[in-house]
């Protein structure tokens, strides 16, 4: 569980004289067991931003919540009580994020969120000192709706699993989606076969398709998509398309749609730095949530440069201006300190031997989200 | 709702049957040969998920992927079989457990050691990756029917191992008096091996077979693992016979009941209610099913009183 | 005194000494860690009852932690929202007050230990085990799927709950409150083993016809013990709620089952102190081990395999030997 890396880069003395406290950050992400994936990407996009920035008022300490939220509260104790750290960061998971961010934040620390936006964080449970820099959890589905509104489809199965982040997807298609819906499904939790559920698509008359199956469950509805013959147009959020899990699903994925805040061939000196450099330093090409942990540490950088984070209000101001370059382009913080941006509509291509994604449409231009209205702040 | 939609759920259900079937044969025939309850079977069906997909990256035939599976998952139970599991015959149930919780653990984290954090890829073969059309104009997925016709096969040739052969005679006799085929000459240490392999080749032939068509990860095996135990709880553990039937059982009540279930309630409740409370029962139900048959035959539907 | 007690009575001095020191040396963490040590312990004794004197491996234990978890976190989030639970036929409230909290959970818990019990000790041996599991993964894909109490989300309490006197909030008396009733339970047990129903339990797990022929219900037996050890755990499980301020289906997973008996069987089975030992090496583990390793589960399967293998007594057995014949 401690994975720990401190990272106090190399001394850039000049400055030194006007010393500013440094910054502790708590690192808790998952690093084992089955989403490792997602928060190892979350971890060295955060990590290849330390590196570039070569700061010496900044401390990582990084620790694996194994997916677990008992696990994650333990982690965030620790961090708040004996590690004494001024920022959390690193949850991948919004159950997890439930568990630690409310406590975290009414204890005076600043919480950034790489990857999880549930909806009760940026709704009536919002708090100043909680930044999401990656989405609130609707937003992704809510393009795709306007996405398929677009697209002219007209009547759409819909499927997720049943627990609270699939209600979420579905709720947020539906809240856009301006067509009839040809059948609603929850699929059990972690179910690998949908064999039962393809039929239903199949005798439902629907003419498209949209899914929210993160992870594994993905890659084996879309295997198994591909093989039923059922040939209706799918749309899904990135979730099940990132560049980690895109080669595991191979050529079942091929010409799907699907809706992201970010990809690498967004056209913007940032992004094509961090790809050039990601892939540089760890061999593999950057997922989206590699891009969110990079835009999560220059937001930090940003904060940093202008503000004492002894000084909470005046952190908080630093933060709330979002003044970094986001690998996205335009990027912004809403009332109710989460993203307004624009999300894109991308396709998944072949690149060679790998399969990758192109973005071919913007769904929704700067996008903020549905209950920032009920954060009073 | 159709009939032939009905129909096409009924061979989605049989298929997952015969599945199931594959990755409970090799655990009732352990548990009925040795009494050994092995937690660690799933790890075996996920490394013979990750040695075909392994094998297919490197060759890209799926005939040598199925083949690299049988025998990786075989070679690993007699492994796991010769070093730790003998040790574990004479003891009682918890230890049993309990070594083979441990084997998990190493398993699937070793696992991830070596492929690392990233789903693999496996694919259907080429020839079989599209739908046929059946009797009747259901478009059902190839894949899917060979996995019925193999799994048939298989389950008809472990019959015919049991009944028919020599091999099949010491495995009956040893699940009836241990000591006596002992001391009738039998090698029993060698034929537990065997016995062992047996099962975790199967269970990793299912792990690839199952793989192509999802997705090949760190953890797919415990799942499995927990419905292979309730289908031989209701068949009865140690029968081969009640391990085929319970898992068509399970196999048709789960996907029937994630079928049916959310129709039903939608009688009754409005749509997105009827969704949730249908899908909510239809993930327990097989649970419900295995408790019923224990109430009435505590001892599985073809288990030795 | 034999070596066995020594055992006993410096496990507890450690599991409350290092607090006391970490509280001296101002290391609150520590004091968590302690605290679930503590908890887990808890856990431990109620499922070593039903598992070393009863011969009951149940592989479902985590329902009734998680049980006990969302007794705390249901009634909790209702006092915390101000809703009442039921109106009709009469109100019920929310509360956030540990003993009335505790009454529930260990209530709710007993009940589901009833019913469980009542159908799953029809069964015995392997059967027991894989129906434990299967009753088990049924909560457990209850609790993801009902949407009324957060599902997979689980629930989240801003504020710990109160003890009449107590500041919770301040781990260290937080800890004491654990401690104390961890002690109590101990006792509790020590008293259950010793009585005429542990003897006779004891007798069930050992020789089945012996105890019929005696004219008692082994049945009956059993599920007596089943109930107060699904009851112990499920107080533990509104502890461990309490301690983290949440509850989530992960409480009820086939996993944390398997973990609470890893405690036993780390201290040694049928051992009154082998779970208040095991969840100390346990929580020891995962804490100097997760620092080696990302891969740290292989080493804590070895170790495990190890101890199963070779050393079966776990650590109580292996510094005061054979247990004494008493039964």
């Amino acid at each position: 569980m401690f994975l720990r890396t401190a990272v106090l880069a190399a001394s850039t003395a000049l400055l030194g004289a006007m010393a500013q406290a440094d910054v502790k950050v708590g690192m808790i992400t998952t690093l084992s067991g089955g989403g490792a994936g997602l928060g190892i990407d979350v971890r060295d996009g955060f990590m290849l931003a330390v590196k570039q920035a070569g700061r010496d008022d900044l401390e990582v300490v990084i620790e694996d919540d194994q997916r677990k939220p008992d696990v994650a509260v333990q982690l965030a104790d620790k961090m708040i009580q004996s590690e004494k750290v001024d920022v959390l960061t690193g949850i991948i998971w919004s159950n997890l994020a439930m568990a630690v961010v409310p406590a975290a934040t009414a204890q005076g620390k600043f919480y950034l969120s790489p990857n999880a936006g549930p909806s009760p964080l940026a709704g009536k449970g919002c708090h100043p000192n909680y930044f999401n820099v990656a989405w609130q959890n609707d937003n992704l589905h809510e393009a795709a709706g306007a996405y398929a509104n677009d697209a002219g489809l007209k009547n759409s199965f819909i499927l997720a699993p049943n627990y609270p982040a699939g209600k979420d997807a579905l709720t947020g298609y539906k809240r856009l989606f301006g067509g009839e819906l040809a059948g609603e499904l929850y699929t059990k939790l972690g179910q690998t076969d949908y064999a039962a559920e393809i039929a239903q698509i199949r005798a439902s008359g629907a003419d498209s398709v949209y899914f929210f199956l993160p992870g594994g469950m993905g890659i084996s509805f879309l295997k198994q998509y591909a093989a039923s013959g059922v040939d209706l147009p799918l749309v899904g959020p990135a979730f099940s398309f990132d560049q980690g899990i895109l080669q595991a699903v191979g050529d079942a994925a091929m010409g799907v749609k699907n809706t992201s805040q970010w990809n690498k061939d967004i056209d913007n000196a940032a992004n094509a730095a961090f790809v050039e450099t990601f892939q540089a330093e760890y061999g593999r090409l950057p997922s989206l949530y590699a891009s969110q942990g990079f835009d999560t540490a220059n937001l930090l950088f940003s904060a940093m440069d202008k503000a004492d984070v002894a000084d909470a209000d005046a952190f908080r101001a630093a933060l709330k201006a979002a003044e970094f370059d986001s690998v996205r382009g335009d990027f912004a913080f809403g009332d109710n300190h989460h993203p307004i941006q624009d999300i894109y509509v991308r396709e998944v291509i072949k690149e060679g031997d790998l399969f990758t994604n192109k973005i071919i449409a913007t769904g929704l231009s700067d996008h903020a989200d549905a209950y920032a209205a009920e954060c009073k702040m | 709702m159709t009939t032939l939609l009905f129909i096409e759920q009924l061979l989605n259900g049989l298929q997952f049957g015969v599945m199931l079937f594959l990755m409970s044969a090799g655990l009732t025939l352990v548990f009925g040969v040795m009494g050994l309850i092995n937690l660690a079977h799933g790890s075996l069906y996920m490394i013979g998920a990750f040695a075909a997909a392994a094998v297919a990256a490197a060759t890209g035939s799926f005939l040598l992927a199925l083949m690299a599976s049988l025998a990786a998952a075989s070679l690993a139970g007699a492994l796991i079989e010769l070093t730790i599991i003998r040790r574990l015959y004479d003891r009682d149930h918890l230890d049993q457990v309990l070594a083979t919780f441990a084997l998990i653990l190493i398993f699937s984290e070793g696992t991830r050691w070596l492929f690392g954090s990233f789903p693999l890829f496996l694919d259907v073969p080429a020839a079989l990756s599209g739908p046929v059309t059946l009797p009747g104009g259901i478009q059902y997925p190839a894949y899917r029917l060979t996995i019925i016709l193999v799994g048939l096969a298989v389950a008809v040739g472990m019959f015919a191992l049991i009944n028919r052969t020599r091999v099949g005679i010491r495995i009956r006799a040893g699940e009836a008096d241990r000591e006596m085929i002992a001391a009738l000459g039998v090698d029993i240490a060698k034929l537990y091996t065997f016995v062992f392999a047996l099962g975790a080749a199967l269970a990793g032939f299912a792990g690839a077979l199952v793989g192509a068509i999802q997705s090949v990860q760190v953890g797919m095996g415990e799942p499995v693992l927990i419905l292979a135990f309730v289908v031989i709880v209701i068949g009865g553990i140690g029968s081969i016979k009640g391990a085929f039937v319970g898992a068509l059982l399970v196999g048709l009540t789960d996907t029937l009941g994630r079928f049916l279930l959310p129709q039903m309630f939608g009688l009754i409740l409005e749509p997105s209610a009827a969704v949730s409370v249908g899908s909510a029962l239809a993930s327990m139900l097989i649970y419900i099913l295995m408790a019923v048959v224990l109430i009435f035959r505590p001892r599985g539907l073809y288990g030795v009183a | 005194m034999t070596r066995e007690s020594w055992t006993n009575f410096a496990a507890l001095a450690v599991l409350a000494g290092v607090p006391l020191w970490a509280y001296v040396a101002d290391e609150p963490f520590i004091i968590t860690l302690a605290t679930r040590a503590a908890i887990f312990a808890l856990a431990g004794v109620g499922l070593n009852l039903a598992l070393g004197l009863g011969g009951l491996v149940s592989l479902g234990h985590a329902a009734f932690f998680g049980i006990g978890g969302y007794a705390m976190g249901i009634l909790a989030s209702h006092a915390q929202a101000y809703a009442p639970m039921a109106e009709w036929p009469f109100l019920i409230e929310g509360t956030k007050s540990m003993p009335v909290i505790w009454l529930v959970a260990v209530i709710a818990s007993a009940l589901a230990a009833l019913a469980i019990g009542a159908l799953s000790l029809r069964t015995s041996g392997v059967y027991f085990i894989m129906i434990t599991l299967a009753f088990g993964q049924m909560i457990y894909y209850f609790a993801i799927s009902w949407p009324a109490y957060g599902g997979e989300d689980g629930l989240s309490i801003y504020v710990r709950n109160g003890f009449p006197g107590l500041n919770t909030l301040d781990p260290i008396q937080f800890f004491g409150l654990c401690f104390v009733i961890l002690c109590g339970v101990l006792v509790l047990m020590r008293a259950v083993q010793n009585s005429a129903f542990g003897l006779a339990l004891s007798a069930a797990r050992q020789n089945e016809t012996r105890v019929l022929s005696v004219g008692m219900m082994p049945y009956r037996l059993r599920l007596v013990a089943f109930v107060i050890s699904g009851a112990i755990t499920g107080l533990a499980g509104a502890l461990f709620a309490d301690l983290n301020r949440f509850v989530s289906p992960t409480m009820l997973s086939w996993q944390m089952s398997g973990e609470i008996m890893i405690f036993i069987i780390i201290g040694g089975v049928g051992r009154l102190f082998g779970p208040v030992i095991g969840a100390m090496v346990f929580i020891l583990l995962e804490h100097t081990l997760g620092g080696l390793s990302e891969f740290w589960h292989v080493y804590l399967g070895a170790l495990l395999l190890g101890i199963v293998l070779f050393a079966k007594g776990g650590v109580i057995g292996a510094i005061a030997g054979r247990e004494k014949a008493h039964d």
